[in-house]
C-alpha cells in the first residue's frame, strides 16, 4: 500500500453510536475529514473522553491515497463506510462501487 | 406458552426503570464508560462497529404472535426496519440508538420479552428443540422444563459472575435439533425403564478456539431434582473454573482438565449435598407451568390430505415442512436463507406477515430455529397452500431448509466488533454458486456454516462444511472444515489445509461437492460419504 502514513482518532457517538473520526476541532462522520494526529493523541483522547460526548476512542493506522484518508486495517475501512453487504445503509448509499474501497 | 405472573412482569419492569436510570446517568456524564459497559451489557447492548447493538432474548426459542409483531416494530421504529435471527435463537438489531434503548426495553417488557442475560458472564438464554410441542419423537414437550431453568437463571446471583459465559440448551429427543451436546451443559429429558421421566446431563462441551462435544456426566437425574443437579454442575465450575484466562474459562476446559469423572464426582458429591438444602422449585411450580404448554389448541379427526398438484409448492412441502405429532398437521419452517440475501435477516415487514401468519393458521406460535430460520410448528394441511402463497409473497418461500445455501452465518466483520473476516459476502457468493434448486436437491442434505472468527457463533466446527474466516496479514482469508455434525451423531469438522481467498473458497466447495458426487453411495449424505471416504480425496481436489 502506498502514501503517507498517519495516525487518525476514531471513536463512538454517546447518543447514537455512531462511527466518528476526529477533525482537529471535534468529531464527524466522515473519515475524509479526519486529521492526523502525531504526538498529541493521548492528550485528545483524554480531554475529549472528559466531555463524555464520544466513547470508545482510540487510535488507529492510516494512510492518505489521492488526499483521502484510507485506514489501514479493513476493520476500520469497513467501519468508516458501513456493512458492504448492505450499502444502502452505508455513507454512500448512492455509489454501487463504494464496497471496492474496503477490500 | 408461558404468560408472565406478576412476579415476573414486577422483576422485568423493575429491570427496565433501573436501566432507564442508568443510561440517564451515563448520558449526563455521571456515570463513566468503565462504570457504564457493564451494566449494558448484562441488557443486551453491545457497541459494535457501526452503533450499538441489542440482542433480545427469546426464551428457548418460542415466540407468540404479538411479541413477534413487536419485534417488528421495534425493527421499524428504533432500528433501520430489520433484524437478524441469531444462532441462539435470538434476535439482534444492529442501528440502535442508546438513547432509544430504555424505551425499547419497555417495549418488550409489555409482551413478556427483555434482553436480559445475552451477554456477560452469567447464564445466558437457554435454548432448546425449535420443534418441541409439535414433533412426534420427544418423550415429553421441553419447553416447561426450559422455562423453570429460565426463571432458576435469571438474576441467580450465585452465578451472576461466573468465569465465562455459559449455555445451556434443553431438549427431549433422540433427534437432536439444539447442537445440545455443543453447550456447557446440555440437558436431554428422557424416560426411564419404569416410565419415569428424567434428565441425561452433558458437560464441557462449546465451540469457540476450542472446541469440544460434551461427554454425559449422569445417565439419569429425576426431573423434579433437574434444578438441583444444574446447580451443583455450576457450582463446581464456579469454583474451579479459571479466572485468570479468558481463554481457558469456559466449563470444557475445567472438565477436560480435571477429566469427566472427577468433574462428574465432585458434582455429585455438590448434589447430593443441595439435595439436604431444599432447593428445588417445589412441584407445584413445575406443574403451573406445565399447564400452560398442555394444548396449544390442536383439533382431531383432520384429514392429511395435501393438493400438490401445484409444482412449486410441492417443492416446498417436501423441503420445508415436517411431520407434525397431531393428524391433519405440519411444522413448517420458513427460510430465512433466500439466494444472494443475509442470511437470518428478515425486515419488519416480513416480521409481522410471520406474526399474522402464526395468529391465522399456527395457533399463535413461532419458533426461531438455531439455524437462523422461523418455524411455524402448528399449521393444519389445509391452510399449508394459503400459508405458502403469502410467504412466497414476502419472498420467503425459500425452499432450500438444510441444502447448502441454508446457510448459518454470523454477521461477520460488516458489523461485528470481533470478527476477523466478513461471512455475509460470502454466504451470498456460496448461494450465487449454488443457486439452481435442482442442484441444491441433487446434492441433498449439506449443512453449510461460517464463522468470521475463532468464537464460532456461525457453527463452523459444526457443519458438514465449515468455513472459518481468519485475519492473514490484513487480509480476509478463510479455512475450509469437513466432517462437523451438531445432531444425534454430533462431530467437528477438521480443517482441510490452507486457507483460501473469498473466491477460492467458493471454487473449493464446489470441487468438495464434486467429490461426493463422485464417490457417494445410494442414500449417502455429504456426511455419510465424507465420513466414509475420509478426507484424502476432498483433499487431492482441493489441493492437488
Amino acid at each position: 500500500m502506498s502514501g503517507d502514513k498517519i495516525k487518525v482518532i476514531t471513536g463512538s457517538d454517546l447518543r447514537s453510536g455512531d462511527v466518528v473520526w476526529w477533525t482537529g476541532e471535534g468529531w464527524s462522520r466522515h473519515v475524509d475529514n479526519a486529521v492526523g494526529v502525531e504526538h498529541d493523541a493521548e492528550a485528545i483522547i483524554a480531554r475529549e473522553n472528559a466531555k463524555q460526548v464520544v466513547t470508545d476512542t482510540h487510535v488507529i493506522d492510516a494512510t492518505i491515497e489521492a488526499g483521502a484518508v484510507r485506514p489501514a486495517h479493513i476493520k476500520d475501512r469497513i467501519r468508516a463506510l458501513g456493512p458492504t453487504v448492505r450499502l444502502d445503509l452505508s455513507l454512500k448509499p448512492a455509489d454501487p462501487q463504494a464496497g471496492t474501497w474496503v477490500i | 406458552m408461558y404468560e408472565y405472573d406478576q412476579h415476573d412482569q414486577a422483576m422485568v419492569e423493575a429491570r427496565v426503570a433501573e436501566f432507564r436510570g442508568q443510561v440517564a446517568r451515563r448520558l449526563s456524564g455521571e456515570l463513566t464508560e468503565d462504570q457504564f459497559k457493564p451494566l449494558r451489557l448484562k441488557n443486551g447492548l453491545y457497541l459494535q462497529l457501526h452503533a450499538y447493538m441489542l440482542r433480545v432474548a427469546v426464551p428457548y426459542g418460542t415466540l407468540s404472535s404479538a411479541q413477534m409483531r413487536v419485534l417488528g416494530d421495534i425493527a421499524d421504529k428504533y432500528d433501520r426496519g430489520y433484524g437478524h435471527f441469531t444462532t441462539r435463537q435470538n434476535i439482534q438489531y444492529n442501528w440502535i440508538k442508546l438513547s432509544d434503548a430504555p424505551q425499547i426495553l419497555e417495549d418488550l417488557a409489555k409482551v413478556q420479552l427483555h434482553a436480559i442475560q445475552t451477554s456477560g458472564n452469567c447464564i445466558r438464554n437457554t435454548t432448546s428443540d425449535h420443534f418441541a410441542g409439535a414433533a412426534a419423537d420427544e418423550v415429553v414437550d421441553p419447553r416447561p422444563y426450559a422455562e423453570l431453568l429460565r426463571q432458576w437463571s435469571t438474576f441467580h446471583p450465585e452465578f451472576d459472575y461466573l468465569p465465562r459465559k455459559f449455555k445451556v440448551a434443553i431438549i427431549a429427543s433422540d433427534t437432536d435439533r439444539a447442537a445440545m451436546r455443543l453447550h456447557d451443559i446440555g440437558i436431554q429429558i428422557v424416560k426411564n425403564e419404569a416410565g419415569e421421566i428424567g434428565c441425561k446431563f452433558f458437560a464441557g462441551g462449546g465451540m469457540g478456539r476450542t472446541p469440544m462435544i460434551a461427554p454425559c456426566i449422569a445417565q439419569f437425574v429425576p426431573a423434579l431434582q433437574m434444578i438441583s443437579f444444574l446447580e451443583a454442575a455450576l457450582r463446581v465450575y464456579n469454583r474451579h473454573g479459571r479466572r485468570d484466562n479468558k481463554y481457558k474459562a469456559r466449563i470444557k476446559i475445567l472438565v477436560h482438565e480435571i477429566g469427566v469423572d472427577e468433574y462428574a464426582r465432585q458434582v455429585q458429591e455438590e448434589f447430593a449435598h443441595i439435595l439436604t438444602l431444599g432447593l428445588e422449585p417445589p412441584p407445584a411450580e413445575l406443574e403451573r407451568i406445565k399447564a400452560m404448554f398442555v394444548d396449544p389448541g390442536l383439533e382431531s379427526g383432520l384429514s392429511d390430505d395435501l393438493d400438490l398438484s401445484d409444482p412449486d409448492f410441492a417443492l416446498w412441502v417436501d423441503q420445508n415442512v415436517h411431520a407434525h405429532k397431531q393428524p391433519g398437521y405440519a411444522i413448517v419452517t420458513i427460510s430465512l436463507k433466500p439466494v444472494g440475501g443475509i442470511p437470518g435477516d428478515a425486515t419488519a415487514d416480513q416480521i409481522r406477515l410471520m406474526a399474522d401468519l402464526a395468529r391465522d393458521h399456527s395457533l399463535d406460535e413461532l419458533r426461531v430455529s438455531h439455524a437462523q430460520n422461523i418455524v411455524l410448528p402448528h399449521v393444519k394441511k389445509a391452510d399449508l397452500y394459503r400459508v405458502w402463497q403469502a410467504l412466497v409473497e414476502a419472498g420467503l418461500a425459500t425452499p432450500n431448509l438444510d441444502l447448502i445455501t441454508d446457510i448459518i452465518a454470523c454477521p461477520g466483520l460488516d458489523y461485528c466488533a470481533l470478527a476477523n473476516a466478513r461471512s455475509i459476502p460470502l454466504a451470498q457468493k456460496i448461494t450465487d454458486r449454488f443457486a439452481d434448486i435442482g442442484r441444491q436437491r441433487e446434492l441433498g442434505e449439506l449443512k453449510l456454516k461460517i464463522s468470521g472468527c475463532i468464537n464460532a457463533c456461525g457453527h463452523h466446527h459444526a457443519g458438514h462444511i465449515g468455513i472459518l474466516g481468519v485475519d492473514r496479514k490484513g487480509l480476509e482469508n478463510y479455512q475450509l472444515l469437513l466432517g462437523g455434525a451438531e445432531s444425534a451423531d454430533t462431530s467437528l469438522g477438521t480443517i482441510t489445509g490452507p486457507g483460501f481467498s473469498e473466491d477460492g473458497v467458493v471454487d473449493a466447495i464446489e470441487k468438495v461437492t464434486d467429490v461426493y458426487l463422485a464417490h457417494r453411495d445410494e442414500g449417502e449424505r455429504f456426511l455419510d460419504t465424507y465420513r466414509r471416504i475420509g478426507m484424502a480425496p476432498f483433499k487431492e481436489a482441493i489441493y492437488g
